[in-house]
């Protein structure tokens, strides 16, 4: 092994020889990834063509920043942008402060049988799709028969039809997003105050410290770096393309276009301009406005990481 | 002392509990719809328990040559072949970048973490596929797309670089070729990652109705998942398809509707106590994972 820094002068193949059952195995990988991830990313230029999906990218005509144009004119790109960061914002700060109060106090639950039944159920929800997610919440919702409706009938209160009030949404989608999500960061961070030393405790027990201010002066700072973790993956998928976590905003309004102005962000109008109006221009225009707004809030998070905790940031 | 502690604990159980039966009722009021009888549901509206007990919802999806049985074929296939393949194509693929005599290991690592960053969005990627790949309408769009993930590659990187270089270099002086090394000695060692990893493809895939929506017109090929978003949704450009029109016209709608549902989450709650320490274990490797 040490010889192979002397004869750094061999050239690629002999390299490629050398460990070509190495390479073999790599290959798949390798070719897929340059298939699946990079042809695609050369692929954006459709967003500068007037796209003709017969004639192919080779075929179509060139037209400039003219689907940038015509996408900015309407405000609809504000609207979803606004949507997007706003609710992901909510989320990111409503997720993960429940997470971490809830890992806290079930850390301080003695039973360790309840404490594990809680996480059990408090995970579950993670491990569903968000179609289910619609049924399960069309069952509190639905307008005649909803669970929701029938408890607010039983205190004399009207009906409320849900699945036309925006107002609503916007407390239901981060309702939801808990609902799925904060047993997942919690179990997260329970591992990670199971790894905190029980010294700590000690010596603030010593002091007189109330477990309430050693949750805020140990626990809480102990676990910052997986806060940081969690906060730069989340600011990621925010404008992840189309393979982020976007399914809620598709299928629980149950497609009600009166939601839209509260319910859609980037990666619903995408989805909507390409499936239902085969709009090509627009959609790759704003599919490519969300990766390059989605790479500098993944650069800028990383930046402030860093700035605050070298180690645990991604580059 | 004692008793004011005993009541904040009181506190963070009830707590618990209330927020546990907040996730558990959903699910329950799923369930009982799917065994009640249909007129208990016009008349009297959703509620946890069955108001009036019935098993039709469940024998007319279970009796015959209907879409959902189709549709549970088509996902069970997707989700063990997907996971599978997925498996096999990136263990092999992070393992040969966990080996430091590799020596492009740096190269090919900056290109999977690159991914992470950016993305060409949906319309190439759907191009890509339809247009250039011809997989529009196969069985194999279900699963292709989704065969290697980045951050799945770099957490089975990291799990093998874990392993001691000591007993793959024993094994290299018995004479073991490195492929046959990685098959009878690494894969063996790395189970808990790769029981992980399997569990999360393998719930993706269970769960996956986005490809199907955009990439799936035969309703031969309808995922499960997709199904039950159509027998909801109903949504315009599925009218005309004739598959979907015989289940709004005949089944026994709002109770079999909720009976698929229930049939969809069915495997994953059955299977869930069983598996559950994987997954927490392999979100706890994600975690540490930088």
């Amino acid at each position: 092994m040490q010889g192979a820094k002397a004869r750094r002068t061999i050239p690629v193949l002999s390299e490629l020889l050398k460990n070509r059952v190495f390479y073999l195995m790599m290959l798949p990988g390798l070719l897929y990834i340059i298939i699946m991830y990079y042809i695609p990313m050369a692929g954006v230029v459709i967003a500068f063509q007037q796209f003709n999906p017969f004639k192919g990218i080779g075929g179509s005509k060139w037209i400039g920043f003219e689907n940038f144009k015509f996408m900015f004119q309407s405000d609809t790109v504000l609207q979803v942008t606004l949507n997007t960061i706003l609710y992901n914002l909510v989320f990111l700060v409503t997720g993960i402060g429940f997470a971490l109060i809830a890992a806290i106090l079930i850390n301080s639950i003695g039973n360790r049988l309840l404490a594990g039944a809680y996480k059990s159920i408090l995970l579950l929800p993670y491990l569903l799709s968000w179609v289910v997610g619609e049924y399960l919440l069309f069952s509190f919702l639905s307008m005649d028969k909803g669970i929701l409706n029938q408890l607010l009938g039983s205190f004399g209160i009207e009906p409320v039809q849900w699945y036309s009030e925006p107002f609503y949404w916007r407390f239901i989608l981060p309702a939801a997003y808990i609902w799925k999500n904060v047993g997942y960061f919690a179990v997260i961070y329970a591992a990670g105050i199971a790894g905190i030393s029980s010294e700590y405790y000690e010596a603030a027990e010593l002091d007189g410290a109330t477990k309430f201010q050693q949750a805020i002066r140990i626990t809480v700072p102990m676990l910052m770096p997986i806060t940081l973790i969690l906060v730069l993956l989340q600011a990621g998928k925010m404008f992840f393309g189309a393979f982020g976590d976007w399914g809620m905003f598709y299928n629980l309004p149950m497609q009600s276009g009166v939601l839209y102005g509260a319910t859609d962000v980037i990666d619903t109008y995408i989805y909507r301009s390409l499936k239902q109006m085969g709009d090509f221009g627009m959609s790759s225009a704003a599919g490519l406005y969300q990766s390059l707004v989605g790479f500098v809030l993944v650069l800028i998070s990383n930046a402030i990481i860093r700035l605050y905790d070298r180690d645990s940031a991604l580059f | 002392m004692r008793p004011s502690l005993s009541i904040s604990k009181l506190v963070v159980n009830a707590g618990f509990m209330i927020y546990s039966a907040l996730c558990i009722i959903p699910m329950l009021v799923v369930l009982s719809i799917s065994f009640s009888k249909e007129q208990s549901i016009f008349q009297g509206g959703y509620s946890i328990l069955p108001r009036a007990f019935s098993l039709k919802a469940y024998e007319y999806i279970l009796g015959g040559n209907t879409p959902i049985l189709h549709a549970y074929l088509v996902t069970i296939a997707a989700t063990i072949a997907g996971t599978v393949l997925h498996l096999i194509i990136s263990s092999m693929f992070a393992y040969t970048l966990s080996r430091n005599e590799v020596k492009y290991r740096h190269i090919v690592s900056f290109l999977v973490v690159f991914c992470l960053l950016f993305n060409g969005g949906l319309v190439p990627w759907y191009i890509l596929l339809s247009k250039y790949l011809h997989l529009k309408d196969t069985f194999f769009v279900l699963i292709f797309p989704y065969l290697v993930s980045s951050v799945n590659v770099l957490i089975m990187r990291n799990f093998f670089k874990g392993i001691p270089d000591e007993i793959i270099e024993s094994a290299r002086i018995d004479g073991s070729g490195e492929f046959n090394t990685f098959v009878k000695l690494v894969v063996p060692l790395s189970t808990p990652v790769l029981a992980t990893i399997a569990l999360f493809v393998g719930v993706f895939f269970w769960n996956d109705w986005f490809t199907a929506a955009i990439l799936i017109e035969n309703n031969k090929l309808y995922t499960l998942q997709f199904l039950l978003q159509s027998i909801m949704n109903n949504i315009a450009y599925l009218q005309g398809n004739s598959l979907v029109e015989d289940i709004a016209a005949n089944l026994p709608d709002e109770t079999a509707r909720m009976a698929t549902c229930v049939l969809a989450v069915g495997p994953i709650v059955i299977a869930y106590p069983y598996l559950q320490r994987y997954f927490v274990k392999g979100l706890t490797l994600g975690a540490v994972k930088s």
